[in-house]
């Protein structure tokens, strides 16, 4: 134990200085989704697989859709990008969503 | 001395989760103690019914948020047996490689809370700087650390990359003299040993009886491990021994679960150095013939069971998981018979309980009538406030807080 304790006095601390210092996260990493309204289609097959219906797709348009994430009810388990076969959704790595009020949780991508 | 019973919990320091615990005390000794669950029921079972296959290995991935891995995979092996489409080779590797890096950092989870629980908190904080090593390697190969997400219906999310590889092999090699010196702490460390031997026994004619399953019936001469007795994934075509001890108590548990992380980095090394090539996933169709099937994993608390009926829709008539807490709680009562209340703690945590996986609906009957009657949530609060306002406890302030 004591030269781990040794150890320890002369290397650096084990929590990172957030939000100075923000981290790296993994390339796999499943974060906020992106959407790439030219190449939706609007098949909802997105927004019928999603496991929590956190995500839905709106019809704005001849062929234009938007779509409305709800960042609380999301697990960002990326299936909807899985299920999309035309790649308008993918998952980025942005993770600092949290937020004071449920209003600013529900996000047009 | 007359007999005392004591509750230990739902709310408790030493219970990381609900469960309730009666026992009935003479002085320090317990003579005897009684399981009560329920406090923790979420009904996922029943809300599986209403999403579909796909929608549901998520939310089988959340009844545990230490074993998710083994609760999808024993889930999607019933489906994909029903469904006739077994994930090919290269994605059973690579789940059996998830599911030992997961029972690394469960065991080494568990050592730092039995550290804990004995006072012995140097432990805990070793151990669990030694997971956060497991949990980055598991964020690198699946994007997450917990809740992985890695399984799908007929394969894996994720491919492992030749440099994956190359970043796992050094931490495992670091685990592996970790380990060793974890070996050599449980089994020579007097202080250790002493808050541990003869602590919680469960024999081994009683832990057949009562079907304990994973480390508490291993660390009892069970020599039971379905990973080899009816294997899955790859599990088949990989060498591993079993891992049993004979002193039947908290510290043969303890043995048994640190020699086990030796065991896991000898299978994570041979996954990575047989690595099979080809897909990842097969076609799996959307609506599942109709049929069932019972799918067993061996998850690092015990042995996982899952039960699914299909009825030739996307979505499951019927699922039921039988987590291994629900198999070890009835041995609990056992092991705290005739020990001492201050062993409580610790004898709970040697099972490495997960009340949540666990939890069963709880109907409440009446022991003079045998009525029985369901209370939504509304009638329930109102009943709880005025159970305590007999007994002179006032939420006046409290609701005119509430309502200002
Ligand atoms: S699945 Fe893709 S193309 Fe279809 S609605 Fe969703 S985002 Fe658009
Ligand atoms: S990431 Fe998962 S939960 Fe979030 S919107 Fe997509 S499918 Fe739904």
């Amino acid at each position: 134990m004591l030269p781990e304790a040794l150890k320890n006095m002369f290397e650096k601390p084990a929590t990172e200085g957030y939000p100075a210092n923000r981290g790296d996260v993994f390339p796999n990493m499943r974060g906020k989704l992106n959407f790439e309204a030219d190449k939706c289609v609007g098949c909802k097959l997105c927004s019928r697989d999603c496991p929590t219906g956190a995500l839905t797709i709106e019809k704005i348009g001849d062929k234009q859709f938007k779509a409305v994430l709800r960042l609380d009810k999301c697990i960002y388990c990326g299936q909807c990008a899985d299920s999309c076969n035309k790649s308008a959704l993918s998952c980025t790595h942005e993770f600092e969503l949290a937020s004071l009020s449920q209003e600013d949780l529900k996000v047009e991508l | 001395m007359a007999k005392v019973v004591i509750p230990l919990g739902p709310q408790h320091p030493a219970l990381k989760e609900p469960a309730n615990f009666a026992l009935s005390l003479d002085g320090e000794r317990i003579i005897g103690a009684a399981v009560n669950l329920g406090y923790n029921h979420r009904g996922i079972e029943k809300a599986c019914e209403s999403r579909t296959f796909l929608q549901d290995v998520y939310l089988i991935e959340r009844i545990c948020g230490i074993c998710s891995h083994s609760h999808s995979t024993a889930f999607i092996n019933a489906v994909e047996e029903v469904a006739g489409a077994p994930a090919p080779k290269r994605a059973q590797w690579i789940r059996t490689l998830v599911a030992e890096l997961e029972r690394l950092h469960s065991h080494l989870l568990w050592l730092g809370v039995a550290g804990h629980e004995l006072g012995f908190d140097t432990l805990f904080m070793y151990s669990w700087r030694d997971r956060e090593l497991v949990l980055d390697l598991l964020a690198l190969l699946t994007g997450n650390r917990v809740n992985y997400g890695i399984n799908k219906l007929g394969g894996v999310r994720r491919d492992i990359t030749k440099d994956d590889v190359e970043k796992i092999r050094p931490v495992v090699d670091a685990l592996e003299e970790r380990t060793k010196y974890y070996i050599d702490l449980v089994t020579t460390e007097s202080t250790l040993a002493a808050r541990m031997l003869d602590v919680g026994r469960l024999c081994h004619e009683d832990a057949l009886t009562y079907g304990a399953s994973g480390p508490v019936a291993r660390a009892a001469a069970v020599d039971k491990d379905t990973r080899r007795d009816d294997p899955y994934s790859a599990y088949g075509e990989i060498p591993f021994d079993v891992i049993t001890d004979d002193h039947a108590d908290v510290y043969g548990r303890a043995v048994v679960r640190v020699k086990e992380l030796l065991e896991s980095c000898k299978i994570i090394r041979y996954v990575m150095d047989n690595l099979p090539e080809g897909p990842l996933e097969v076609k799996f169709p959307r609506k599942v013939p109709a049929g069932e099937a019972i799918s067993r994993y061996e998850a690092p608390r015990g042995e996982d069971v899952h039960y699914v009926k299909c009825n030739g829709t996307d979505m499951p008539e019927r699922v039921k998981v039988r987590a291994p807490t629900l198999a070890n709680a009835a041995s609990v009562a056992l092991m705290l018979q005739g020990g001492f209340l201050a062993d409580v703690p610790i004898v709970i945590a040697a099972i490495d309980p997960c009340f949540s996986c666990t939890d069963r609906m709880v109907a409440v009957k009446d022991e003079n009538s045998g009525a029985e009657g369901v209370m939504d949530w509304e009638s329930l609060r109102r009943y709880s406030i005025e159970w305590y306002m007999e007994r002179g406890v006032s939420f006046e302030n409290i609701q005119s807080e509430r309502d200002s």
